[in-house]
């Protein structure tokens, strides 16, 4: 299994794609690392928009992050390992729907990057 | 103090990271502002407005008791856009409030005008059918960028208005009671079970 590093903010296109096809597990983060589970822009954006959402079907996401299928499976399959979100299948009159909702664990996530985020900003302002 | 490239760097990423924070979640929030329960309680609104205003069909009484629901019906719904986005830390004002409230007032705005219109010519029974059709109008164009019940709803009830303008005049309330009524206790039920209140 790939361990995550947190030690920079810098990710690499190319490492990010490759990382999105390894299982990926939240660490717990002090102020000086980063989670780069949600770092990535639209892991981060799947959680933001969650977190203002009881739930979300998979639909919605992507029309509102404006991402394709296989993308948004891939990114939401390593929050769902992470358990910073969790996916409900179920069929309506024979069509299939996936529902999204954030957890605990994903919501104290979001708050420490925000929280990362002004701390950096923060400290370069002083 | 002379900063680094690289602590500049960092600072402008950490700035980037919290602008598309705010705005996914303001997005986010804007897709599914539209209020369930507010939904539901309009719904009753016009259904306690159809019971009263048919024994008055067509006169001015009717167009006052019609009047009366929609400004009551409209705080409600207003209060509860409010409440929501209140609820999700979410500002009104921002782009996806605005674009909504551009999208959703223009048929609205035509709407008041052929009230006056058709009042002052005295086709007041063809009011039911406008009414929904430009009702529908405005709340498929606001729902665009919404959940799909959202624009689902406006076409239902530009549907029924349709409906209504084809029909005899006297159906006008039963069309209303099942648009403003039904429609929007259903569909706010369905908002408030998948997009919380």
């Amino acid at each position: 299994m790939a361990k995550r590093s947190h030690s920079s903010m810098r990710v690499s296109s190319d490492a990010d794609a490759r990382r999105a096809a390894l299982p990926v597990k939240p660490v717990a983060h002090t102020p000086l690392r980063l989670d780069r589970l949600i770092h990535e822009r639209l892991r981060l954006g799947i959680v933001s928009a969650l977190a203002v959402n009881e739930r979300l079907t998979f639909y919605e996401l992507k029309k509102l992050l404006q991402t394709t299928d296989g993308n948004l499976s891939v990114h939401a399959r390593k929050l769902e390992e992470a358990e910073y979100i969790t996916c409900h299948k179920s069929s309506e009159g024979g069509v299939s729907r996936t529902e999204f909702r954030i957890t605990a664990a994903g919501r104290r996530a979001l708050d420490k990057y925000v929280a990362h985020m002004e701390a950096i900003l923060g400290a370069v302002k002083s | 103090m002379t900063q680094s490239p690289h602590t500049t760097a960092l600072h402008e990423q950490a700035a980037e990271s919290l602008r598309f924070i705010h705005a996914t979640m303001e997005r986010a929030a804007g897709f599914s502002a539209v209020p369930g329960w507010g939904g539901v309680l309009m719904g009753l609104t016009a259904l306690v407005a159809a019971v009263v205003a048919h024994p008055r069909r067509f006169t001015e009484a009717w167009l006052v008791v019609w009047l009366t629901a929609a400004v009551v019906a409209s705080t409600i719904g207003l209060a509860a856009i409010v409440l929501k986005a209140r609820r999700s830390g979410m500002p009104l004002t921002g782009p996806a409030g605005r674009m909504f409230a551009l999208a959703f007032s223009p048929a609205i705005g035509a709407g008041a005008i052929l009230t006056f219109v058709l009042y002052r010519n005295g086709s007041i029974e063809d009011l039911p059918g406008c009414w929904l059709l430009l009702y529908g109008t405005a709340v498929t164009s606001g729902g665009t960028l919404s959940v799909r019940v959202v624009p689902l709803l406006g076409l239902s009830l530009m549907a029924l208005g349709m409906a209504a303008l084809a029909a005899p005049a006297v159906w006008g309330d039963a069309f209303l009671a099942a648009g403003f009524g039904v429609l929007h206790i259903a569909f706010g039920l369905v908002i408030a079970r998948r997009y919380g209140g």
